[in-house]
């Protein structure tokens, strides 16, 4: 394998581990808590990198699941007293973990390989060149420590989806029901805490965030159907991160940086253009409901009038603009609309309902 | 008193926050195949009570019985219908898949819904009459249809006792006359069917008991007996007003009935 091939098939994988918590993140409405944990876990790294003096020792990760699960106890604790809300909770406990460990980093390990900017900013490029054997193989360390947390957060999710699911849309059911939803809840989080420490290589801790709540935010605008949002978060995560790596290589500027606002790109486009959800199918939903209802009000009006004195001047346009105050434009439009519809019919000056306009004015009357 | 056969027994049951009692010193015994109401005013502690009895709150002393036996053992006998609100309608799953929730007691962990679970699903769709809805995003459903959405899963759960809380609040008249059939059919079935009521007018129609609760319990028993004016004074403090001489036939609940969104 090239280098290159390496990089895109280590963020492809990062990608796709950090989306599968994510979309539960998201549901749950607790994406911050995924910014706090992905910054908190350095703690858990620096002790366990203390302790073990090794940055590949399997003890960074479980310092890393420690920390997440340490971060979520102590916004629960907090937000347990009544006196601070969760969000407050959150901006109170990521710091001061986060800092601790900024300060042990500076204080401590000033001349090893653990500097402050690789950890949250991640170095792609670099991956080929940190390699491990695998059953004879020389494979990038990324890439093997990517797949088994890929690996497990699909075995977690395929394994306890029926109990994610129902814990994440009735709490109440899961725990009469018993299902523990509060030991889901930690297990879930420890999946995000394991997920930040791997893809640290790859994005960092601050960029994480991009690929856990992005692609799964941009999925549950396209899909009413929880399989398929999962399917679609790690494949918009994949997408973004493919195209963030030629972005970069392109601009050549950070990869991380490049994958990151690939994501966003990804979200704004399914923003925009969700085919049931995204700002222009409602503007257009909009739309047309205006120009209907403008022509209901319309063939109301020449009904209320029909075969009466009056209507020789009620249905008339002008008479749309005076009395309906609706603006000479907008008046010829709608009543342009409605003949073309096949509502009404001129004859000369005078307006006059047809039996399909009859129909709809005397079906819009009843409602 | 029936005392080998009560659905659900509750014995000096207090629930606070701190020191503030939502419910003191609570007693009821209620038999087996009866619907009850349970009413109160705002704060009475009506759904406190429900959370207490399916171990959703801690409790503070006391003991809550279902069958004899503490909740965590008698769970496959308990269904339970929370208020609309407690959920995220926008959830991406449909109106089948949320049905079919209700079996996953009866599952247990890991193993997965199947045929077996999406035809009883069906079923109580049928039942409730949402059977034509049951492709349907859960978002794109009425208040009302959201309600019997909730009644179907605890239909499949295929309980003994079941808990409701406020399944008549803000429905259509359809959904209303769909619940009161579904209760009566529930009750000929020897099921036991609590539910937490807002409508004072409707109690004498639609249950056969009640319990009167305002933090503490003020009355508990048939409705011919305990739903008495001096009781619903007891309760809500004296801002009911009866219409008419025979105690509960007729009543007029002045601003408790549609004014208040219960969360106690």
């Amino acid at each position: 394998m090239t280098p290159q091939l390496e990089v895109q098939l280590i963020a492809t994988i990062i990608a796709a581990a950090c989306a599968l918590p994510g979309v539960f993140l998201v549901l749950r409405r607790q994406a911050m808590i995924s910014d706090a944990i992905s910054h908190t876990v350095l703690l858990g790294i620096v002790i366990g990198f203390f302790v073990a003096r090794s940055l590949d020792s399997p003890l960074l990760f479980l310092g890393a699941a420690l920390t997440g699960v340490l971060t979520v106890s102590l916004v629960e604790l907090l937000q347990r007293t009544r006196l601070v809300k969760e969000d407050t909770a959150i901006g109170l406990v990521f710091p001061a973990l986060f800092s601790i460990a900024v300060i042990m980093i500076s204080r401590y390990a000033g001349n090893v390989h653990l500097d402050i900017d690789a950890v949250l900013l991640g170095e792609l490029a670099f991956a080929p060149f940190d390699r491990m054997l695998v059953a004879g193989l020389s494979l990038p360390r990324g890439l093997v420590v990517g797949s088994a947390i890929l690996l497990l957060n699909l075995l977690f999710i395929i394994v306890f989806y029926k109990e994610l699911k129902l814990a994440t849309f009735d709490i109440g059911l899961a725990a009469t029901l018993g299902f523990a939803p509060g030991l889901l809840h930690y297990a879930l989080m420890t999946l995000v805490s394991v997920t930040a420490v791997a893809a640290f290589d790859a994005v960092g801790a601050i960029l994480v965030v991009a690929l856990m709540i992005a692609p799964p935010a941009a999925a549950y605008l396209l899909t009413d159907h929880l399989p398929r949002m999962i399917g679609l978060s790690m494949l918009i995560g994949i997408a973004s991160a493919i195209s963030g790596y030629w972005l970069a290589r392109y601009l050549d500027v950070s990869i991380a940086g490049s994958m990151a606002t690939m994501t966003g790109v990804a979200f704004t486009l399914a923003l925009c253009f969700a085919p049931q959800r995204g700002l222009l199918a409602v503007a257009y939903r909009r739309m047309r409901q205006r120009w209907e209802f403008a022509q209901q009000m319309l063939a109301l009006h020449l009904l209320h009038h029909e075969g009466t004195p009056e209507a020789v001047s009620e249905a008339r346009v002008e008479h749309l603009n005076r009395h309906m105050r609706w603006a000479p434009a907008f008046a010829i439009r709608v009543v342009r609309r409605a003949e073309q519809r096949g509502l009404i019919q001129r004859q000369g000056e005078l307006l006059l309902l047809t039996d399909a306009g009859r129909q709809m004015a005397q079906q819009v009357s009843v409602r | 008193m029936h005392t080998n056969t009560l659905a659900i027994e509750v014995t000096d049951l207090t629930v606070a926050y701190r020191d503030n009692p939502v419910l003191w010193d609570v007693d009821l015994a209620v038999p087996a195949g009866i619907l009850m109401a349970i009413v109160g005013p705002n704060g009475a502690g009506k759904t406190t009570l429900i959370k207490a009895i399916l171990g959703l709150v801690p409790i503070a002393a006391g003991q809550t019985l279902i069958y004899g036996k503490p909740y965590a053992v008698q769970r496959r006998l308990v269904g339970y219908v929370p208020q609309r609100g407690s959920v995220d309608w926008d959830f991406p799953t449909s109106v089948l898949d949320v049905v079919m929730m209700g079996r996953y007691g009866a599952l247990g962990w890991i193993r997965r819904p199947g045929r077996r679970e999406r035809d009883l699903a069906y079923e109580a769709l049928e039942k409730v009459k949402m059977h034509n809805f049951a492709d349907r995003q859960i978002s794109q459903l009425s208040g009302g249809q959201q309600q019997r959405v909730f009644l179907a899963r605890a239909l499949v759960q295929d309980a003994q006792v079941y808990f409701m809380d406020e399944p008549f609040q803000g429905v259509d008249a359809t959904t209303e006359r769909t619940i009161v059939t579904l209760l009566q059919e529930l009750r000929s079935a020897g099921k036991t069917v609590v539910v937490v009521h807002h409508d004072l007018q409707t109690v004498p129609q639609y249950f056969d008991w009640v319990t009167l609760l305002n933090v503490r319990r003020i009355a508990s028993g048939m409705v011919s007996e305990v739903f008495t004016e001096e009781n619903l004074r007891l309760t809500y403090g004296g801002r009911v007003t009866l219409i008419g001489h025979n105690s509960a036939s007729s009543m007029l609940s002045e601003p408790l009935s549609a004014a208040d969104h219960n969360k106690g």
